[in-house]
């Protein structure tokens, strides 16, 4: 710490900490059928808890799933087109996990 | 100094299509003032989570107080989720109890319904992670889903195991004049629900409603002479986790509400046995199983068994009367106005005005109003006074 001021990495804890690991497993699942608005074209989708190598948990949509995914199953990381921020917004992309390919 | 109730109000939960935001607060605002008759109060505190997000409005404070009639007064919102309500009731009991100021009305006050489908989802998702959670089509169904689906997958539970808590809550609605859905759940039509965010189904889940209810708080002593029976506040927490679940290193705890129950026991000079009911918050059933255990009724993966035999052991003639006016299940979820539904419903019931869904005898209640899946846990004890 310098002088009057306070350690970088105390202010930036967020950024970033979920991208140590690209793969994990299912920790939990659930098949969203009433999504919030944005994700109506999407739904019903496969909402996770992704528990990845390093330990850390995240929350995402599966993608490439079939209706047997189950907790426990090895997925990986891929970029996908998550929402548009309204009809003529920009298109959010972001991760979602697939099924590791085999 | 000493916390007491001594007027309380609350309109039914419902679609108020044609009444607004503020008047619905004020209808109960007004309940609460001629049961304490009191025409003044120097606080007012307001519960309200989503108003900005359904209803473009905010500073309530002002709003409600404006509609109240009681121009100056000290007045602003509370937000946290929905345990908003709660947080207002904190609020007001800390108010009062350092003395700095002598009488506060709590009002929770929330108008869901006028929006419908994926934009109520969408705007109820600010109480979610925006960044993490959010952005990736979550839902606060589908949180609730993911607990409970892996909660059933740890401890080998099935769907039906839950039943016996929507049971009870609707078994206890169908009487009160104040809940959102009086009709009773037959045993065996909760597994058979329409699917939400699987295991959490239409039956599983608490409806968003309209609503408006409110307490009047002052120092016991003031109390006494102002109604024949206050109830007093013998314990008030509210305590906080991680907003999300994936930053929790056990998920299926919920450390706010362990914290903030012990905090109120401590206060109260009470144990769990000296309990007469709980108002939980049960927005899902896995909240109120994993709630049970967290409070220390059960142990980890055993909260489900006090829903077993149709709900017997929590309804008002059992052994833990759980949601005795319908819970947030049957009675109906207004929000931020939930947590101070609990206060008046509690506050009826240690008063002997809860008509058919009176506890026998009940002199200890703990109400407990949560904001996410446990990431903000308001917990108050109320007590009966007199004999």
């Amino acid at each position: 710490m310098k002088d009057g001021g306070v350690e970088s990495s105390a202010l930036v804890d967020r950024a970033g900490k979920h991208c140590a690991a690209m793969r994990g497993t299912i920790y939990s699942l659930t098949r969203v059928l009433e999504p919030p608005a944005g994700f109506e074209a999407q739904a019903p989708y496969f909402l996770a808890l992704v528990e990845l190598e390093d330990g850390q948990l995240i929350t995402t949509q599966l993608t490439d799933v079939d209706a047997d995914a189950e907790i426990g199953d090895q997925v990986e990381m891929v970029t996908r087109k998550l929402t548009t921020d309204g009809q003529r917004g920009m298109i959010v992309y972001g991760y979602k996990f697939r099924p590791v390919l085999k | 100094m000493r916390v007491s109730i001594v007027g309380a109000g609350m309109i039914p939960v419902r679609e108020h299509w044609s009444t607004g935001l503020g008047d619905l607060a004020a209808e109960a605002g007004e309940l609460a003032l001629r049961d304490a008759d009191l025409k003044q109060v120097d606080a007012l505190y307001i519960g309200n989570a989503y108003g900005a997000a359904f209803n473009q409005q905010a500073q309530l404070g002002s709003l409600i107080a404006g509609q109240l009639g009681l121009p100056g007064v000290e007045s602003f919102t509370c937000e946290a989720g929905d345990a908003s309500g709660g947080a207002a009731l904190r609020a007001g009991y800390m108010a009062v109890a350092s003395g700095a100021v002598g009488s506060a009305m709590v009002i929770g006050v929330e108008k869901a319904t006028d929006i419908v489908g994926p934009a109520r989802l969408a705007a109820r998702n600010v109480s979610l992670d925006a960044d993490y959670e959010s952005v990736n089509g979550a839902t606060l169904a589908a949180m609730a889903g993911l607990l409970m689906r892996r909660y059933m997958h740890e401890y080998d539970v099935e769907l039906s195991q839950f039943e016996g808590f929507s049971v009870n809550a609707h078994r206890n609605g169908a009487r009160n004049s104040c809940a959102m859905f009086r009709n009773k759940l037959r045993s065996g039509a909760f597994v058979k629900a329409p699917m939400i965010a699987d295991p959490v189904n239409l039956f599983d889940s608490a409806p968003d409603g309209d609503g408006a209810a409110a307490v009047i708080l002052v120092n016991a002593e003031l109390a006494a002479d102002l109604v024949p029976r206050p109830v007093a506040i013998s314990g008030s927490a509210l305590a906080s986790d991680s907003l999300m679940i994936q930053d929790r290193i056990q998920p299926l705890k919920l450390p706010a509400v362990t914290l903030s129950t012990a905090a109120s026991l401590k206060q109260a000079g009470l144990g769990l046995s000296d309990l007469d009911a709980l108002e939980l918050h049960d927005a899902f059933t896995i909240l109120t199983a994993l709630s049970l255990e967290a409070m220390g009724y059960s142990d980890a993966g055993r909260g489900w068994e006090w829903a077993q035999g149709g709900g017997e052991r929590i309804a008002t003639a059992g052994e833990l009367p759980l949601s005795s006016f319908g819970g947030l299940k049957s009675r109906g979820n207004p929000a931020g106005a939930t947590g101070v539904y609990q206060a008046v419903e509690a506050a009826l019931q240690l008063t002997g005005r809860a008509g058919e869904n009176q506890i026998p005898g009940a002199r200890h209640i703990l109400i407990q109003n949560m904001g996410g899946l446990g990431a903000t846990v308001a917990t108050h004890i109320l007590s009966a006074t007199g004999e």
